[in-house]
């Protein structure tokens, strides 16, 4: 497999991963909304992590509207019609939240496409650069740094 | 020339960053709106230390304080427990309800700070935070003012001040009077 | 008396801190050599100054001198002297002055080290550390001053925050400030060699090694502070994102960049200005996590009480930001620097993308944790932005830099050629694949898992594989035996062979944090006395609860006994502590620490009468090789650090 197929293999797995979940449990569904919901007495970290009491009694509510037939987006929308979207830890796709989401990897595409570009700017520069620092320079520091370690 | 007058704004590009981190002192991290504001109060029914069961739905045309407590709560709750009970005496006469509900507590404990206040409103358990929940409470003690038509008017976060009190109190019988004198006008108009 | 001294002291230090960084620069444009000179003295007399400063107010901490507002607010009567010394750094203002001093500390090390050598930059970056000094010393007098009195005096302390008291306050902000202070000097001679425009490579062989160290101990500090979060804060876990915690991820991300990529300039002379700008950004980082820290803007466990002291920071950071940034599009032209390369599949590019997903990362962090603020700036409503949007993102960042980290070592600078690539990477490669292949034929379907497993082993082999050529190769050239060849090696090239000691380390990082994110498995019930919960091959039966009273504190822990496959493997005794000072009690967790996994116990609320407790029960899957890989991380780093008077010289005779 080549450099090229390694890639490919990797981005299609990364593109592939969120979706693996399959068929999921109820205690699975209650771990997964809780870590997705802000404990609203602590300081950022989530239900599912939280030791408080608050967030237990929020990830008995979670499962109790689960049983109740509730879908897993439904039991959120009810916990952001109650505190507001604050309590998403992850702001939803959507408005001006879809900043957050897609400027990273906006400036990672970017930053490749412009790397890429000046790859090939050096790839078709016909002088070897020199280094740029004068030998006796580079004698000089070199003799001082060994100074400094000895 | 025109280059290097463009060249000099660069080092300008941090300015909006700088002014979103200023803006940050003119915000508290700590404190979150409540979407609940001018929604209907989610419903409860609370069973009393007193016994019996007090549901929000029966106090329907009454000004409603509802407020969220614990007796681990120090020193806010202990700040606000004599301006809620002498709250409920000055007002319970004028059609205002104070309903304490008691939350991430023992009993004992909850019991124990009762007397201690001498609290008169009833209180209730909300052994399980739903009703907590329900609310959007995020911290001990939060009180929500209701109006007559069971609508969330204001949440207070932290401790209740007499001052807080009185004058969410009166704003809410002034709106709840005028509002009786529409539906008057319009009663007799019809 | 103290509190006295410890103004005085501080007062003189920022005159003289003033004076060195003007007396530097204007002694050395005029060529006055006695001002010159003099400067030098103020840096080490400055030094002296926060010095007695530091040691007033540890003095005052160590005698409970509860007239100072500091110790009284930080300190106990009833503390170890070591949890009193350690009230130094246990709040805002002392925290502060730990930090000038180490300023202080580092930049008279630099005067001693250089006032012989450098003698153009030496100027310019005595005046730039001095300008840093004179900033805090300034912050130590107005806001935030540790000497500060108040009436009545109280007759016992209030004690630190409680989950500081734990041995780790003795080490994990030490670490983290020498991180910190020590990217400082770096800068300054980058500043200084914009200033003087000799722009040459020379700053960076002379702080390459200071960065190096920072970096070593942001590292260090970074990884404890996981370490202190998983065993103190009791919640299983050792990283949150919460936003001090990103304050330190983001410079240190920037500042991996930078140890990366000054290499490219070193070998080849190219990417001057994105060197500079890299060691700018890391230091702008450190001040903007500091300010962060300690400004209140963003909610944190972590964060010190706010006050004025956010305006100052503020307002050094926009001086560091503009000044940089000036000096920096000033000098771009004699800055400007064309690169060349045979080929795409050269090390440049490795670096380079490398530099361009720590950098993306980096930003990354930084808008997440600055998002808030802005959603609420631009559309008045509170959002979010923690762990769930921070692992998304970062995953995919995180794997491509551990590719990059395999296959970068061994493309040849300027390009290599698909042959000599394969010929390097087949073995690895199929190492990474045979490791992913087993993971998922044992029944692990996650991705992400088997991803970073497969990645994790390729670098380990690439590192592996380049020792085991080296040795070979010196054996068969010198006729050396193996640990002969595998000295000599190193001491030929330590940095290389220390790098890959570092890569190893961070394999095991990426191993252990993958799977223990994936495969926690985790139980929470109420207990009567004599019942039993089971997780994992695990089974714990909840026995009675135990009261204790520790200095400052009423301990209650509940005894469980614990059942490893049915058999019986002993105690474990989680615990609260309840303060006196403290509304909420402090969870003392309880764990068994092993190389496949942890056992750990958190005890939630309990019954007065010892009846019944409720136990959370986590199996944290190999969250050791977290520490493991740190450890090596810093080791690694280390020993290419280590100066080469300390080591055996290398057998003279053929060059490598």
């Amino acid at each position: 497999m080549g450099r090229k197929g390694v890639i490919c293999f990797i981005i299609s797995l990364v593109m592939v991963a969120p979706r693996a979940f399959g068929a999921s449990s109820l205690e699975e569904d209650v771990r997964q909304i809780s870590t997705e919901l802000r404990c609203p007495v602590c300081q950022g970290l989530s239900v599912a992590d939280s030791p408080s009491r608050m967030a237990d009694q929020m990830r008995d509510l979670i499962r109790e509207r689960l049983e109740a037939g509730e879908s897993p987006e439904a039991v959120k929308a009810y916990f952001v019609e109650r505190y507001g979207e604050w309590i998403l830890l992850a702001p939803r796709r959507e408005g001006f939240n879809l900043l957050v989401w897609v400027l990273p990897f906006l400036g990672l595409t970017g930053g490749a496409a412009a790397l890429l570009m000046v790859l090939r700017r050096w790839k078709n520069h016909p002088a070897p650069a020199a280094t740029s620092v004068d030998p006796a320079t580079l004698e000089r520091v070199r003799r001082e740094m060994a100074q400094d370690q000895s | 020339m025109t280059a290097s007058w463009k060249r000099s704004l660069i080092p300008f590009s941090v300015v909006p960053i700088l002014l979103l981190l200023a803006y940050g002192f003119r915000t508290d991290p700590r404190v979150v709106p409540s979407p609940l504001i001018e929604k209907a109060a989610p419903p409860f029914s609370l069973s009393l230390f007193d016994g019996g069961h007090l549901s929000l739905d029966g106090l329907r045309g009454k000004v409603v304080v509802v407020n969220f407590w614990a007796s681990w709560c120090y020193p806010a709750c202990y700040e606000e427990a004599p301006v809620l009970e002498g709250g409920w005496r000055a007002y319970k006469d004028k059609g205002v309800v104070v309903v304490g509900v008691n939350v991430q507590d023992t009993e004992q404990a909850a019991r124990e700070f009762m007397r201690r206040f001498q609290f008169s409103f009833p209180n209730g358990v909300d052994p399980r935070g739903k009703i907590s929940i329900d609310y959007g409470v995020y911290g001990i003690p939060e009180t929500f003012f209701l109006d007559t038509e069971g609508r969330i008017a204001y949440k207070h976060v932290g401790a209740v001040t007499g001052k807080v009190f009185s004058d969410q109190i009166e704003g809410l019988l002034e709106r709840a009077r005028q509002a009786g004198q529409e539906r008057g006008k319009v009663g007799r108009g019809a | 008396m103290t509190a006295e001294l410890g103004n005085i002291a501080l007062w003189t230090a920022l005159v003289t801190a003033l004076f060195g960084a003007g007396a530097a620069v204007i002694g050395h444009r005029r060529g006055n050599t006695p001002l010159f000179e003099g400067a030098h003295n103020a840096v080490l007399v400055h030094w002296a100054l926060v010095t007695i400063a530091l040691l007033s107010l540890e003095y005052a901490l160590i005698t409970s001198d509860f007239s100072i507002r500091y110790v009284a607010s930080n300190s106990s009567r009833n503390y170890p002297v070591w949890y009193k010394i350690a009230g130094l750094w246990g709040a805002l203002e002392g925290s502060l002055l730990l930090w000038a001093w180490m300023q202080a500390t580092l930049a008279a090390q630099v005067v001693v080290m250089y006032r012989r050598k450098h003698r153009d930059f030496l100027p310019y970056v005595s005046a730039v550390l001095m300008g840093i000094s004179a900033f805090f010393l300034l912050v130590l007098l107005i806001p935030a001053n540790p000497f500060e009195r108040h009436a009545p005096v109280p007759s016992e302390g209030r004690g630190l925050n409680p989950l500081l008291e734990d041995t780790s306050m003795l080490v994990h902000p030490l670490l983290l400030y020498s991180g910190y202070v020590g990217f400082t000097v770096p800068y300054a001679f980058a500043m200084a060699a914009l200033i003087t425009g000799r722009l040459k490579e020379e700053w960076l062989y002379i702080t390459r090694r200071w960065a190096v160290a920072a970096w070593m101990f942001l590292t260090s500090g970074i990884i404890y502070g996981g370490w202190w979060s998983y065993h103190v804060l009791g919640w299983g876990g050792y990283w949150a994102w919460d936003p001090v915690e990103n304050a330190s991820f983001m410079p240190w991300l920037a500042g991996t960049a930078y140890i990366h990529s000054v290499m490219i300039q070193e070998k080849r002379g190219m990417l001057k200005v994105w060197n500079l700008t890299l060691i700018s950004l890391t230091f702008s980082l450190v001040i903007f996590g500091t300010f962060l820290t300690r400004s209140g803007i963003l909610n944190s466990v972590h964060a010190f009480t706010q006050g004025a002291v956010g305006y100052f920071f503020l307002a050094f950071l926009a001086l560091i930001l503009l000044s940089t940034v000036t000096l920096l599009t000033y000098r771009a032209d004699r800055l400007k620097s064309e690169g060349a390369v045979d080929s795409f599949l050269s090390r440049e590019s490795a670096f380079l993308f490398n530099n361009l997903l720590l950098v993306t990362f980096c930003f990354t962090v930084f808008l997440g944790t600055l998002f808030p603020l802005l959603a609420e700036a631009v559309r008045g409503v509170k959002v979010s932005v923690g762990a769930p949007y921070f692992n998304y993102v970062a995953r995919p960042i995180a794997l491509g830099l551990l590719f990059l980290m395999g296959v970068g070592p061994v493309i040849p600078w300027r390009g290599g050629s698909w042959v000599s690539l394969r010929r390097n990477l087949v073995g690895p490669a199929l190492a990474g694949l045979a490791a992913g292949g087993t993971t998922f034929v044992a029944g692990i379907k996650s991705p992400w898992v088997l991803l970073t497993y497969a990645l994790a082993v390729f670098v380990s082999g690439v590192a592996v594989q380049e020792y085991y050529r080296g040795i070979r190769a010196r054996r068969r050239s010198a006729g050396e035996g193996p640990l002969q060849a595998l000295g000599q090696l190193f001491l030929r090239n330590r940095r290389r062979y220390g790098g890959f000691i570092v890569h190893l380390g961070v394999a095991l990082l990426a191993i252990g944090i993958a799977s223990s994110s994936a495969f926690q498995v985790e139980q929470e019930r109420m207990l009567k006395q004599g019942e039993s919960l089971e997780a994992g091959r695990y089974q714990v039966r909840f026995e009675r609860l135990t009261g204790s009273e520790g200095p400052t504190h009423v301990k209650v822990q509940g005894i469980f006994t614990i059942f490893n496959d049915r058999h019986e493997a002993g105690r474990m005794t989680p615990g609260l502590r309840f303060y006196p000072t403290q509304q909420e009690p402090i969870a003392e967790v309880d764990y068994w620490i092993g190389l496949k996994e942890d056992l750990y116990l958190i005890l939630g609320s309990f019954d007065r009468e010892g009846n019944w407790a409720v136990v959370k029960i986590l199996v944290n899957p190999m969250v050791s090789w977290i520490w493991i890989g740190g450890a090596i991380m810093a080791l690694g780093t280390l020993l290419g650090l280590l100066p080469a008077g300390l080591l055996p010289p290398p057998v003279k005779g053929e060059q490598s």
